[in-house]
């Protein structure tokens, strides 16, 4: 006979605020089988799991259910404590009355009879509910860290210096990301490649590092701990190991037209190039795209002039097989770009450039060597207008979020400008100044009170050429949204930050989730910002969410420590929620009929062939049967059995058809 | 005069839907009370039979939610949920049951605003189609009919 314990709890007054608990309590203890129900506010304190504990030993429950928070929250919390008092953890069921009730809920009797019936519910499921034991699996001591800005240079470090073996997967010829392009960082005006170029060069040479540059991630398998991942090396057309990175090759190819993706077109660069001088690894690759030889099949000039015979025209795409135990996923953002403000003329009048086009020109590697010089015709802008918001909080645009790092480079991009056009104007057209962060406000206020940035609160409704000057129509909200016009000789937006590309079919091939901007889903707003749902794959920088440069650090340390905690296990325990065939005695052997229809819907190949043989080895039956080191619990081949012989641990049969009864309370 | 309050049966899976609807309440976004959840792995894992039960034991309205295509935690599961679905709904189209009361969809762990609305929308539709009592009927004469 089942001896139940419902635990109600108020969560301060969370739900006690619209559920009447007592209530709860009372009603839920005159379900058959519960024999203890109380309430208490705060379930989840140490006072709380103390009353539970003490329950579980004086009333010898076979089943606990807390009615609290959702069970993402803490059903590993009740489980655990559910375990110390000698119950299996996996008797412990937990009533979502929180998240799915009284926070969607007004406070009245309706509420607290949901609340009732989702008790009643889970009452009825861990009645049926059975011990588990927990699956142990062995952990993969290396880790995948993918994209090379400063957020995967960071963790890769980080983690490679706790003495695990760290392997860098970067889409791009060169590790360093968005970082490396930046001219100087706010608030300190620090110059961008003099503190990450080091950094690069400790990725490439760390001993327990492996990079993969100009590689993608191709697939995943596998789970936490074991995971299996396909890498695709594309081919750089080189032998990188006879390649001395002299750059002649460079230099020779006749192809000198191609806009530069490190200079954001505002230089150009040959068919076989390095992004960057100070590149990580600093050997070219060739452009297949753009290559004379692979579009007209013959030029061949970088393997004439390259002096080590390093060029290798029928290089493959190579795809490497790699087992890892953990990823973290630092894929970054990127910015919108032309096509989307036609009403700015960006994309139409060459002086209209956004942000990063901007740091290019301010960076003293840049196109123009650090002189602030319009793309247009070379000229040093005397007026020159800033655009904060182009595109961000804007929901016409489909943006309503803030991009979080423009009022601060904004306010950078004034105060270089600044010191190098002393005589020049900047205007910045800004909706709010938001420069929350250590130093940051001291920051703006210095663009404006020691730099002389006028800041004009308003947004721009057009810009158009006249005269050989663009002319910036706005409103100044401040002055009672009088229009502002200023003939500028060069524009800079501060373009929306967004995911990257790519991001959705990286995110598709994880199983990670991502919200509906692209970026990635942390497993909880606030006490989950590094994690994803899916176990294992850990987020570090802007590709969760637009962010700069520190909080991209410390997202990236955070995700190390995550992964070298979990490295610090020999084995994990994993959910034991797997499929299982069942068993009969003989002559029947198991209702399962070996018709297989499972095999082929199973996304993990966890189904074999068992055969059911006589003392003298003869086939008496073949029968499925459900590796449970493999299978994940989706439960896909319980739903398609025809005759019902799989059932999930967890989810039973039996299980669910109460939770349907009990939920319409018809039992 | 009391309003008919339909009864609601939501089956979910865990990593998308069930998510999303915990951040409905976390974002305090309030809907009807009308519907309860069930949680699974994954819509994959929904045995469609329940549909059939849930009506028999007095649901009025029924809604099957997991991941949007592509999105399973489970790579594929959704898939066949949702082919399997397409299958069922014409099956039961045809025995006669009211599939208007069924409501199928996508309700990603961001959504949370969307699962409100499709709640609220699903639990409007089924006060308009008023309660399911014409199925129950139906399957306590067949019962009466099995015992006799």
């Amino acid at each position: 006979m089942a001896r139940i314990g419902v635990f109600v709890c108020h969560c301060g007054e969370n739900i006690s605020a619209t559920v009447d608990c007592g209530k709860v309590a009372q009603v839920t203890s005159d379900i058959p089988g519960v024999v203890v129900s109380v309430d208490y506010k705060y379930m989840c304190s140490d006072p709380g799991q103390t009353m539970i504990k003490e329950y579980i030993e004086k009333e010898k429950l076979t089943g606990v259910v807390v009615a609290a928070c959702s069970p993402r929250m803490h059903e590993p919390t009740f489980r655990r404590a559910c375990g110390e008092a000698g119950l299996n953890p996996f008797l412990c069921e937990m009533a979502n009355v929180r998240e799915h009730c009284s926070w969607v809920h007004d406070k009245n009797d309706v509420t607290t009879d949901k609340a009732i019936d989702i008790v009643r519910t889970l009452v009825e499921k861990v009645k049926r509910n059975e011990p588990l034991m927990p699956i142990k699996v062995p952990v993969t001591k290396t880790a995948l860290v993918i994209g090379g800005g400063v957020a995967g240079i960071q963790s890769a470090l980080d983690i490679a210096n706790c003495g695990h073996k760290v392997i860098m997967v970067e889409k791009d010829p060169s590790i360093g990301g968005h970082m490396s392009q930046l001219s100087e960082t706010f608030p300190t005006l620090d110059c961008s490649q003099c503190i990450l170029t080091p950094r690069m060069v400790e990725v490439a040479q760390h001993p327990n590092i492996t990079l993969y540059t100009y590689a993608e991630v191709e697939s995943l398998d596998g789970f936490i701990g074991n995971f299996k991942v396909k890498i695709r090396k594309k081919a750089k057309s080189l032998d990188e190991k006879l390649c001395t990175g002299c750059g002649l090759c460079c230099t020779k190819c006749p192809v000198k037209n191609i806009p530069s993706e490190f200079d954001q077109g505002l230089s150009n660069r040959r068919a076989i190039y390095v992004p960057f001088p100070q590149a990580v690894p600093n050997k070219p690759v060739i452009d297949k795209e753009h290559c004379t030889y692979y579009i007209k099949g013959k030029c061949k000039v970088c393997e004439i002039v390259c002096p080590t015979k390093a060029i290798r025209f029928d290089q493959e795409d190579e795809i490497i097989e790699v087992e890892v135990g953990a990823l973290v996923l630092a894929t970054g953002f990127d910015i919108k770009r032309a096509n989307f403000f036609p009403e700015y003329g960006y994309g139409k009048y060459k002086d209209v450039i956004d942000g990063l086009q901007f740091e290019r020109i301010a960076s003293a590697s840049g196109p123009t060597l650090g002189e602030i010089r319009r793309p247009s015709d070379g000229q040093i802008p005397k007026k020159i207008v800033f655009l904060a918001c182009a595109g961000s909080r804007d929901p016409a645009k489909g943006i309503e979020y803030c991009s979080k790092i423009c009022c601060m480079y904004t306010a950078k991009h004034a105060i270089l400008y600044k010191h190098k056009v002393h005589d020049g104007t900047a205007y910045i057209f800004y909706m709010d100044i938001r420069a929350a962060g250590k130093n940051y406000d001291e920051f703006t206020r210095r663009a404006i009170e020691e730099d002389g940035a006028k800041y004009i609160r308003g947004r721009v409704s057009r810009i158009y050429e006249r005269d050989g000057k663009l002319i910036v129509v706005g409103a100044d909200t401040l002055m009672n949204a009088k229009t502002v016009e200023i003939e500028a000789d060069m524009v800079v937006l501060a373009t929306a930050g967004i995911a990257s590309p790519g991001a959705e079919e990286l995110a598709q091939k994880l199983h990670v989730s991502y919200d509906q901007h692209k970026f990635f889903a942390e497993a909880h707003p606030k006490l989950k910002p590094v994690e994803t749902n899916t176990a294992g794959i850990f987020l570090a920088g802007a590709c969760q969410n637009v962010k700069d440069i520190p909080e991209s650090v410390a997202q990236a340390s955070g995700a190390a420590v995550k992964v070298c905690g979990l490295f610090s296990n020999d084995e994990l325990t994993r959910d034991p929620s797997v499929a299982v065939v069942n068993r009969t005695a003989p002559p029947l052997f198991s209702t399962c009929v070996g018709c297989f229809l499972c095999q082929s819907v199973c996304p993990y190949q966890a189904i074999e062939k068992e055969e059911i043989k006589s003392r003298d080895g003869k086939i008496l039956k073949t029968i499925a049967f459900i590796n449970p080191s493999v299978c994940q619990g989706c439960g896909t081949c319980v739903a398609l059995c025809r005759s019902k012989s799989i059932d999930i641990l967890g989810y039973t049969h039996k299980q669910v058809y109460a939770e349907v009864d009990a939920l319409l309370n018809t039992l | 005069m009391n309003e008919f309050e339909p009864k609601v049966v939501a089956f979910v899976c865990n990593w998308c839907t069930y998510a999303g609807a915990d951040l409905t309440g976390t974002s305090r976004i309030k809907y009807a009370p009308n519907v309860k959840i069930i949680r699974f792995p994954c819509t994959g894992r929904i045995d469609f039979m329940l549909i059939l039960k849930a009506f028999a034991k007095g649901a009025d309205g029924i809604i099957i939610s997991g991941c949007h295509p592509n999105d399973c935690h489970y790579t594929s599961g959704n898939f066949h949920a949702k082919r399997r679905w397409m299958v069922f709904r014409t099956m039961l189209d045809f025995l006669g049951v009211d599939v208007n009361r069924i409501t199928f969809s996508w309700v990603s762990a961001a959504e949370g605003a969307r699962w409100a609305e499709i709640v609220n929308t699903t639990v409007d539709g089924i006060k308009k189609l008023g309660p399911y009592d014409n199925y129950r009927k139906m399957v306590n004469q067949e019962t009466e009919v099995n015992n006799g």
